[in-house]
C-alpha cells in the first residue's frame, strides 16, 4: 500500500470538508492508515532480524530432505536436557517409614456406621425439661406475669406503680432474666406500661387495668434494658431499687 | 584446601544434585530455588560447575522467563530463570536414538520447530499436521504432535495455534537450525 499517496490526497481534499460526518470519515482513514504503517514495521523488523526465513523457502527445503538428512540437521542444533531419575538408599529408607506408618486402607477408608436412632414417645414433662415446651402456656404464663404485677404494686407500689427491679428481681439471675423477658411481652402486648424518668435514671412499671391494645397517637419508641449480672447483685445487696 | 574452596566445593556438589534429579514435573530448577539453597553467590556457583561440565560436553544452559537469552541478567532475572544440564557439543543421529528418540518422531519435530521459527514463532496445527503428513503415517501425525507438546517441546492455545514452548527454548538453537537447514544440500 502506498501510505504517502493516501495521505497526500487526504491532504489535498481536507479544505473542502464543511460538514464533521466529513472530517470523521478523514479522521477514520489517517486511523486505518496509521494501523498499516504499524503492521508494516512489524513486518520490516521480523524480515531484519537473524530469524527471518522465507516460509516457502524453508517449507521447499524441508519437503527435499530425506528423514536422515534432516535429523542429522536437527542434532547439530539440539541440546538436550540431561536428567537422572534414580533411587538413592536415603529414599529407600524413607520410602519404607512412610510405608511403616501408613495405616492400612481398611482404617483409612473406614466409615463410621450411622448412629441408631431409637424411636419412642416423649412426654410433656420430658419436653419441658428439655426446654422445648414450656410449662404453661405463653398466654397463660403472661396473663400470671399481669396479675403478679397487680399484687405486688398493690403490695409495695406507690402510686399504682412499682420499680423494674423490684418487679424483675428474683433469688437467682436466671430468674430474673426470665421475668425481665415476660415484662418485656407485658408492656409490648398493652398489659403493663413503663415509666422512665430519665434525669433521676428511675425506670416504674404500672400494671394496666385493661390491656390496651389501641395504639396512642403518641411516638412508639423501643427501649432495650440490659440485665447485667452486676445490677441483680446490686440489687440483692439492696443497693438498686 | 582453604576454608572457602570447601565452601565453594560443597555448594557445587548440592547444586550438581539439585540439577541432575529430576525434582519438579518440568527438569530443572528455578534461579531463587538455587539462591535459597546455596545463598546469593549462586550465579558463581553454576559458574564454577558450569567449568567442571565443560570437560564432559555438559554446561548448565539458563532460559530466561521472558524467553529471550539476556546479555547481563539482573538476579532479579537470575532468580525467576530456570536452570538446567543440557549437551554442550552434538549428538550423532546414532545417539539421538539412544536417548529415546525414533528417526521418524525426531524429524517430525524438528520439521514442527523449524515451520513454526519461519512463521515468526506460531503457525496452526493444521498447517504443520499436513507438513507431517507428506512423511509420516496419517494416524502418527497428530500423535506425535500430542507428543510433543506432552514434552514441552510445543504449546497450543484455544484457536489450536501451535508455539514454542520451554523445551525448544532451553534445548534448540533456533538460529543454528534455521541456518542449517537453509545451507544443507537437498
Amino acid at each position: 500500500m502506498d501510505v504517502d499517496e493516501s495521505i497526500n490526497t487526504a491532504k489535498e481534499y481536507l479544505p473542502e470538508w464543511k460538514i464533521p460526518e466529513d472530517l470523521c470519515l478523514d479522521a477514520e482513514t489517517i486511523h486505518h492508515i496509521a494501523s498499516v504503517v504499524k503492521l508494516q514495521s512489524e513486518w520490516v523488523k521480523h524480515r531484519s532480524t537473524s530469524l527471518y526465513t522465507d516460509p516457502f523457502l524453508l517449507q521447499e527445503k524441508i519437503m527435499r530432505l530425506d528423514k536422515h538428512r534432516l535429523v542429522a540437521t536437527f542434532v547439530q542444533a539440539w541440546r538436550p536436557i540431561v536428567e537422572f531419575e534414580q533411587i538413592s538408599i536415603h529414599s529407600i529408607m524413607q520410602s519404607l517409614q512412610y510405608w511403616i506408618n501408613l495405616p492400612p486402607l481398611s482404617e483409612r477408608w473406614k466409615q463410621e456406621p450411622p448412629l441408631e436412632v431409637q424411636v419412642g414417645q416423649a412426654s410433656r414433662e420430658e419436653l419441658v425439661q428439655q426446654r422445648i415446651l414450656r410449662e404453661q402456656m405463653f398466654s397463660e404464663e403472661l396473663a400470671g406475669y399481669w396479675e403478679q404485677l397487680k399484687t405486688r404494686v398493690a403490695e409495695k407500689g406507690t402510686k399504682g406503680k412499682i420499680s423494674y427491679w423490684g418487679f424483675v428481681g428474683a433469688d437467682t439471675y436466671d430468674e430474673t432474666v426470665d421475668r425481665a423477658f415476660m415484662t418485656a411481652f407485658l408492656v409490648t402486648y398493652g398489659y403493663a406500661t413503663l415509666e422512665i424518668h430519665p434525669l433521676e435514671e428511675e425506670m416504674f412499671i404500672k400494671p394496666n387495668e385493661k390491656p390496651e391494645t389501641k395504639i396512642s397517637n403518641k411516638q412508639l419508641v423501643s427501649v432495650p434494658i440490659p440485665i447485667p449480672v452486676e445490677d441483680w447483685q446490686k440489687w440483692k445487696r439492696g443497693e438498686l431499687k | 584446601m582453604s576454608k572457602r574452596k570447601a565452601t565453594y566445593a560443597s555448594k557445587v556438589k548440592r547444586a550438581t544434585h539439585m540439577l541432575f534429579y529430576k525434582r519438579h514435573t518440568k527438569p530443572g530448577v528455578k534461579g531463587w530455588e538455587l539462591r535459597k539453597a546455596l545463598g546469593s553467590d549462586y550465579p558463581k556457583v553454576l559458574k564454577v560447575l558450569d567449568d567442571y561440565l565443560k570437560e564432559l560436553d555438559l554446561k548448565v544452559q539458563t532460559v530466561f522467563e521472558n524467553e529471550k537469552p539476556v546479555e547481563k541478567p539482573s538476579l532479579e532475572q537470575l532468580d525467576k530463570a530456570r536452570f538446567l544440564i543440557t549437551l554442550r557439543g552434538e549428538l550423532t543421529p546414532k545417539e539421538a536414538k539412544m536417548v529415546g528418540w525414533r528417526i521418524d518422531d525426531l524429524a517430525g519435530l524438528a520439521i514442527a520447530i523449524s515451520h513454526i521459527i519461519s512463521n515468526k514463532g506460531k503457525a496452526p496445527r493444521k498447517e504443520v499436521e499436513d507438513l507431517l503428513r507428506e512423511k509420516l503415517p496419517n494416524w502418527k501425525v497428530g500423535l506425535n504432535i500430542d507428543r510433543y507438546i506432552r514434552y514441552g517441546y510445543l504449546t497450543q492455545d484455544e484457536s489450536e495455534q501451535l508455539y514454542l514452548d520451554w523445551r525448544t527454548r532451553a534445548e534448540v538453537d533456533q538460529k543454528a537450525l534455521i541456518d542449517l537447514l537453509l545451507r544443507t544440500e537437498a
